[in-house]
């Protein structure tokens, strides 16, 4: 392969990468602002290093839900990661060690980027250029928005709050391109709004997956999602 | 649960499910089911965590916490639009703590 043959692929990992990883300045202060320490907030995007879960984790336990409703809803969020996996790994055949680094590296924007090149190389190249791209900005700018965070005092009075919500929403607003998606969301809102004055925080959110995989379970006419949700789609 | 079992018990396990992702054989979820179901799972936690986000009361007495409309509704409103008008990740964030920052430093919104 000829390296001017790299490049486009390249660039894309690596504007890919940039942008994702800049957001990681929000989680770290939204994870501090949800009383996580510094270290912990860190430990998040170095250990479990997959947006929508982390978010997740730090939503609930900012709205008070108890650590198990956190980890369950971070789980959940985690499945589709499972998914990618078996989409990349035939394409990757990566054994032993690296094996365990290519499935920490499976995320949205590594199999976005990856799954979207023209060639088995740039396909292997796409995806180990943007998971390692987006690993190194995301815990740097994590670490950068913890330790702003902590500083920061009453997160309410800059606006977290609202800014964890806008988070959630922005992860979610590419997947309601089709008609089921949305009847999910819907009801998913329905139900946890309803549910949060009387049920335990974290209760609601795990009851609304319960309503997706009612809803989904029968057949019907659907697209399977695009991945590419940490961020917004770039088509 | 303690914080860091908490956090390390969910790194834990979303790794272990990344992981399982690359060891099954691919018939393993050959059915279109299991990725609908799954894609579904996700916009459902996403849209509930933004209800609960939004409208949640914070504080919780034990059973239940009410729902509390303030500044975050007008600012997820705005986040809306910005997601609409295609805005990136980042300005959507920043637009909605903004909003809600400002219409608090009014001292006329919770």
């Amino acid at each position: 392969m000829r390296v001017s043959d790299r490049g486009p692929t390249l660039r894309q990992s690596v504007s890919v990468g940039v942008a994702t990883g800049a957001y990681g300045v929000s989680f770290g202060a939204l994870a501090v602002a949800a009383g996580l320490t510094v270290p912990q907030a860190c430990a998040l995007s170095l250990l479990m290093f997959t947006g929508g879960s982390q978010f997740a984790f730090v939503g609930v336990l900012g709205a008070g839900g108890s650590p198990v409703a956190a980890v369950a809803t971070a789980g959940l969020l985690g499945v589709r990661n499972g998914l990618y996996g078996l989409q990349m790994a035939p394409l990757l055949a990566a054994h032993g060690p690296r094996r365990l680094a290519a499935a920490h590296l499976t995320i949205d924007e590594s199999t976005a980027v990856g799954t979207a090149q023209p060639t088995p190389a740039l396909r292997r190249l796409g995806f180990w250029a943007t998971g390692l791209a987006v690993f190194a900005l995301w815990n740097a700018t994590t670490l950068a928005g913890a330790v702003v965070g902590d500083a920061l005092g009453d997160p309410r009075r800059w606006g977290l709050d609202a800014a964890a919500a806008a988070a959630f929403l922005g992860l979610l607003w590419p997947r309601l391109r089709e008609g089921r998606a949305r009847a999910v969301a819907a009801g998913a809102v329905v139900v946890a709004a309803a549910l949060t004055p009387v049920a335990p925080a974290g209760l609601p959110v795990l009851a609304a997956a319960a309503v997706a995989v009612v809803l989904g379970w029968r057949h019907g006419p659907s697209r399977t999602s695009r991945p590419g949700v940490m961020t917004q789609d770039r088509s | 649960m303690t914080g860091w079992t908490a956090v390390l018990a969910a790194c834990a396990l979303c790794f272990a499910l990344k992981l399982g992702g690359h060891l099954l054989p691919e018939r393993f979820l050959s059915g279109e089911r299991v990725s609908r179901v799954a894609a579904l799972v996700t916009v459902a936690l996403l849209a509930a965590l933004v209800a609960v986000q939004t409208l949640g009361g914070g504080q919780g007495s034990g059973l239940g916490q009410a729902l509390a409309v303030d500044a975050r509704v007008p600012a997820l409103a705005v986040a809306a639009v910005a997601l609409l008008l295609r805005a990136p990740f980042m300005l959507v964030v920043v637009l909605a703590a903004g909003t809600a920052a400002a219409l608090r430093a009014t001292g006329a919104v919770a």
